[in-house]
């Protein structure tokens, strides 16, 4: 089996790297169209600035060829985002994969809610095979400032400030906005649900 | 709901972990990625290296490490310790470390943060302050706490937040060491003012000291060294304990 990960400006891909790794499955970072398109498995992950990334994945024709693959396709962090409609970050055209807009977290006080939401919250009212084996007490890892809002393809919610979809789920399509590579055994077997999709 | 993360910091030199008391008298606590690997299995939420090596060629061994560490570990970790440019950033994420954290460099030339931060953007951007109290004003200190600036530490704690820091290590030089508790007062007193986590550093003797500084001292993490690494606290009994006593944590 033949993950691509999809190489573009948005961050340090090598911790999903070492992650594929550890759990034995064969990766390659591309930015190449042929070589995406072939994988079995695409992972599309990153952290950064939606419109910076938006700008090379057109310079790539990736805009193009993302929402048009096939094959279990699994977007990460700002990856989840870029699949989505619209993202109020530098008011920013996404991907459109999944018809759901990306706010920014905005809380009444700072006092009670620091922003980025940094660090280890749970999921909530999970759903589908990709969540097999975790349960409400499965923490995970989060660096960010943006959220997808909630939507029928939310397969799992986190509570900051409000509920949010921490995953979601469309055809082909996973996504999710915490870093499985850095969420210990829970990402790991996130991860391993994914890889194990045909 | 998000918790409080309870985060081990491993001193390095020359690719070995080192602890000082008040930062003098080094004790060798072993190898950085086996205790890593340890800390990781056992619950840490984060670790943080905090490089401390005076050579030339230290990048490349520190680069080295980093990559080790990232290879093992599946938990989040910040490297510090001399870094200053764009490059060394690069050099350090590229290997797979999730954070860098800068100090005496910010200090010096505070627009660094604005440019680390544009670059590899805020989430991954730490800014250390290493503070003492001088005849009840908080001064930022450098070089590992022994060169006092001029610098206020609560104005300078606003600055480097509003330059684009993702996340303040707050070490209070006063506690550093002495095993008597963190610095709950200052490190409240920065976290209420700021919109970013404030992970508290310095003083870490008792269980009950990380309950105090979650709840009086308002912080969003708290790091120690000594007390993990010689096992005067198991990190689950911590959670354990904090769990009984309401502070929210990641079991």
């Amino acid at each position: 089996m033949q993950v691509a990960v999809i190489k573009y400006n948005a961050g340090n891909v090598q911790s999903v790297l070492f992650a594929l790794e550890r759990l034995g499955a064969n990766a390659v970072l591309t930015d190449d169209i042929e070589a995406i398109s072939k994988a079995d498995k695409v992972i599309f992950p990153g952290q950064g600035e939606a419109s910076t990334a938006m700008v090379y994945l057109k310079e790539k024709k990736l805009d193009k060829l993302i929402p048009s693959l096939k094959q279990p396709f699994f977007g990460v962090c700002l990856g989840q985002q870029l699949l989505c409609d619209y993202s109020e970050e530098n008011d920013t055209t996404c991907l459109g994969v999944f018809p759901v807009k990306v706010k920014k977290f905005i809380p009444e006080s700072y006092l009670e809610f620091k922003v980025p939401h940094v660090g280890w919250n749970n999921l909530m009212d999970l759903k589908t095979p990709l969540l097999k084996g975790l349960n409400e007490d499965s923490y995970v890892y989060y660096v960010h400032s943006f959220y997808c809002e909630l939507s029928e393809f939310a397969i799992a919610q986190t509570h900051y400030i409000h509920d949010f979809a921490a995953l979601m789920h469309k055809d082909n399509f996973y996504a999710m906005q915490a870093h499985p590579e850095k969420s210990g055994k829970v990402g790991e077997r996130i991860l391993e649900n994914f890889l194990s999709k045909t | 709901m998000l918790t409080k993360r309870i985060i081990p910091c491993l001193d390095i030199k020359e690719g070995r972990t080192v602890k000082g008391v008040n930062f003098v008298d080094l004790r060798d606590a072993g190898d950085p990625v086996e205790l890593a690997k340890i800390y990781s299995d056992e619950g840490a939420d984060e670790l943080v290296f905090l490089d401390i090596t005076a050579t030339v060629d230290k990048r490349k061994t520190l680069a080295e490490l980093v990559g080790k560490v990232a290879r093992t570990i599946n938990i989040p970790f910040t490297v510090g310790g001399g870094i200053s440019t764009i490059e060394d950033v690069k050099v350090l994420l590229n290997a797979g470390a999730d954070k860098i954290s800068i100090n005496s460099s910010a200090v010096k030339n505070p627009k660094i943060i604005n440019e680390m931060a544009k670059e590899f953007g805020s989430q991954c951007v730490v800014v250390a302050i290493d503070t003492r109290n001088v005849d009840g004003i908080d001064f930022v200190h450098t070089h590992g706490g022994r060169k006092p600036t001029i610098l206020n530490t609560q104005s300078w704690a606003k600055e480097v937040c509003d330059r684009g820091a993702g996340e303040i290590l707050l070490t209070s030089m006063d506690h550093d060491g002495t095993k008597a508790g963190f610095a709950n007062e200052i490190t409240s007193e920065i976290s209420s003012m700021l919109t970013i986590p404030v992970i508290a550093s310095g003083g870490a003797g008792n269980m009950e000291h990380f309950k105090d500084v979650f709840t009086f001292g308002k912080a969003d993490a708290a790091l120690a060294a000594s007390i993990f690494h010689f096992k005067e606290i198991p990190i689950p009994n911590l959670k354990t304990y904090l769990e009984k006593e309401g502070v929210f944590v990641r079991k």
